[in-house]
């Protein structure tokens, strides 16, 4: 469904990727791990097209979408929970979600509201409330509900256990399985490797700008260099 | 308490001492060919001592005169009222206006001349800060040199009625249009600007349209300004006593009426009034289209507004294009109400003065904007007695706002978009 091949990508002249090639098939829960500064947060922002690859394409459901402007990919069927979750503080809950679902219909921004009510019950208790007053957890959960708003085909999570309590990383993970069970396509970039891979139908090791290893998830959280390097030993 | 605040009061006096006994103490005297340095008359020396003290006072009991003041603000019974739902407020909001508009359309025949063309300049700036607080308040990009866009209003008009005769009805969109042209090209080398940055090259381009217009000496007239700018006509009626152009009725004599000059100045005013409304509106309207919501999620986190497949470029443009839009039309009215426009009306302190009247109305809303737009620009005038003072008063003003009303006299209360049997 999304494959990255042979992807290169340069702050200025500094080179963050080195040719780096990754596939996620339709269906799959695909884990990307990798240390501080391996360059995680750059693949995907290189998905996203900012910065766009130098060389390299990118192909999400056969389309070359390389150099497209971020706001054509970001509407063709992919969708981001940020890092750092990013739901706009101001608005609430429930505008947050409205947020999400900018460019369709109202009557799918009424269907998918009560859809992602129904995977977040806390949200929709919370619907009238501001969302920068709300905890970590419940921000990330909105923020993964703003990106289902967009009806996305796939859906791509950059580090949404930072900063939150083992239970509620608990929940969300459950919340991604379910996304998968429904159809999402899910891409999840991790440092809580453990769990990531566990989760993963497959994975990737990245390390200072390259994939250093690619596996089923289960053998990964077996493999010694994987526990040496992230699993704590 | 009082004691731990003695030494600090003791500090506050020493340094209004040292900064007011230079400055008011002394008086510079001619005696002659030279300049002498004179004591100034005891009544002074007094006033000055007084203010000294009642520095140190207040220090001294600082926390108790401020913890009174902050109880007083608690007996304000509208201050601590739950927040109207929103179809009430929308709707007193809606009646409010309504009524306002009806007013201020009576108003002008029953007031003094110089009362109705003071309203004319108000107006104006009601027009400015509403186009501003669409960029700033609403888009959240802090934009210094919003005048740029008044002059490109204006002169335009100016040169187009210099060089081809161009009259007020042909020149208000013309102006329109080309400040939002200029916003639009503008837009574009700030696109990855935020913040001070972006504030700084806005500052740059304010002070660039003004240098240019006066040193194009050839075209513009430079420092001379542009002048014999022609008032706008009522189909084809004008309001001066004896008609301009050729073709043209003058309106006293269509109507039988005594010519009064008052006419005229009434005449400009309706029109600024309706295109103040009109501009109120389209403003109102856009808010709640996906380009205004488009426009606070960009103020509110641009890299998850753009996750969501906004485009940067888009919505910075269309805040930079629409609020230059709504500066020409008030530039082009400004033009025909004066008379005569120069570089100076252009300058930097009436870009900061339209900035002050949305951040004292409460960046975003509208009717806070409306009523900083009207007391900024009254105000001033009510205090032409003491006119060496105006801008102090005008600035202990802006600090005793920001320090009662940091959020602005009626801060934007969002208005949510509200989905049918949404449960």
């Amino acid at each position: 469904m999304l494959s990255l091949e042979n992807i290169h990508t340069h702050y200025g002249k500094i080179e963050a990727l080195h040719g780096v090639s990754v596939e996620v098939n339709e269906g799959e829960i695909v884990s990307l791990i990798g240390a501080n500064g391996a360059g995680k947060t750059t693949l995907l922002m290189t998905i996203c097209g900012d910065p766009q690859a130098s060389a390299g394409r990118v192909l999400f459901q056969g389309e070359d979408i390389t150099h497209k402007p971020t706001s054509d990919i970001m509407r063709s069927g992919i969708a981001i929970a940020p890092e750092g979750r990013r739901v706009f503080p101001g608005l609430t809950v429930e505008e947050n979600l409205h947020m999400g679902g900018f460019f369709t219909s109202k009557d799918e921004i009424r269907r998918n509201q009560k859809h992602v009510f129904e995977l977040f019950p806390r949200l929709a208790e919370r619907k009238n409330q501001r969302a920068g007053t709300m905890s970590g957890g419940e921000q990330q959960m909105l923020a993964i509900g703003r990106a289902l708003m967009a009806k996305p085909r796939m859906m791509i999570l950059d580090e949404p256990s930072l900063g939150l309590a083992p239970l509620i990383i608990g929940q969300i993970f459950d919340i991604i399985r379910t996304l998968r069970d429904e159809g999402i396509t899910v891409f999840l970039v991790e440092q809580n490797a453990k769990q990531a891979l566990k989760l993963a139908d497959r994975g990737y090791v990245l390390e200072t700008g390259r994939i250093r290893l690619e596996d089923t998830g289960a053998n990964l959280l077996d493999n010694e260099e994987v526990q040496q390097a992230y699993l704590g030993g | 308490m009082v004691a731990r605040n003695f030494g600090h009061a003791l500090f506050c006096a020493m340094i209004t001492l040292i900064i007011s006994y230079p400055i008011v103490g002394f008086d510079l005297v001619f005696t002659g060919l030279s300049l002498e340095l004179q004591q100034v008359e005891a009544g002074t020396i007094a006033g000055i001592l007084l203010a000294v003290a009642a520095v140190f006072v207040f220090q001294l009991f600082r926390p108790a005169i401020m913890g009174t003041l902050a109880r007083l603000v608690g007996l304000n019974p509208l201050a601590n009222r739950p927040p109207m739902e929103q179809n009430k407020r929308l709707k007193l909001e809606r009646g409010a206006l309504t009524i306002i508009v009806l007013l201020a359309l009576i108003w002008p025949f029953m007031a003094s001349r110089g009362a109705v063309d003071l309203a004319t300049l108000v107006l104006i700036y009601v027009i400015l800060a509403l186009g501003l607080n669409v960029v700033v308040g609403l888009a959240g990009l802090l934009d210094l040199g919003y005048v740029a866009f008044y002059a490109v209003g204006a002169y335009t008009f100016g040169l187009l009625s210099q060089y081809l005769g161009v009259s007020f009805w042909v020149a208000l969109p013309l102006g329109a249009l080309l400040a939002a042209l200029f916003g639009f090209v503008l837009g574009f080398p700030v696109l990855r600007l935020r913040g001070d940055y972006l504030a700084i090259v806005t500052l740059g381009f304010g002070e660039i349209i003004r240098i240019v217009l006066n040193n194009l000496t050839s075209i513009t007239g430079g420092p001379n300004g542009i002048g014999g700018i022609p008032d706008p006509t009522l189909f084809g009626m004008e309001f001066g006593r004896r008609v301009k152009e050729e073709g043209n009725a003058s309106f006293h004599e269509v109507f039988n009426l005594p010519y009064e000059s008052v006419h005229k100045v009434i005449f400009l005013y309706l029109i600024t009034l309706v295109l103040a409304v009109f501009t109120l509106v389209v403003i109102r309207r856009l808010i709640r289209m996906p380009v205004g919501r488009s426009w606070e999620a960009l103020r509110e986190d641009e890299i998850a507004a753009r996750s969501l497949g906004l485009s940067r470029t888009a919505v910075k443009l269309s805040a930079f294009t629409i609020g230059a839009f709504f500066a020409g039309f008030a530039g082009t009215i400004f033009a025909s109400k004066q008379g005569f426009i120069s570089p100076e009306s252009f300058v930097f302190l009436e870009s900061a003065i339209i900035l002050a009247i949305v951040v004292l109305g409460g960046m975003g809303s509208q009717i806070g904007v409306i009523l900083a737009a009207i007391a900024v620009t009254i105000l001033p005038e009510l205090a032409r007695e003491f006119s060496e003072y105006r801008m102090l008063i005008f600035g202990a003003a802006m600090v005793m706002m920001m320090v009662w009303r940091p959020q602005g006299l009626l801060p934007m209360r969002r208005i949510h978009v509200q989905l049918n049997r949404l449960e």
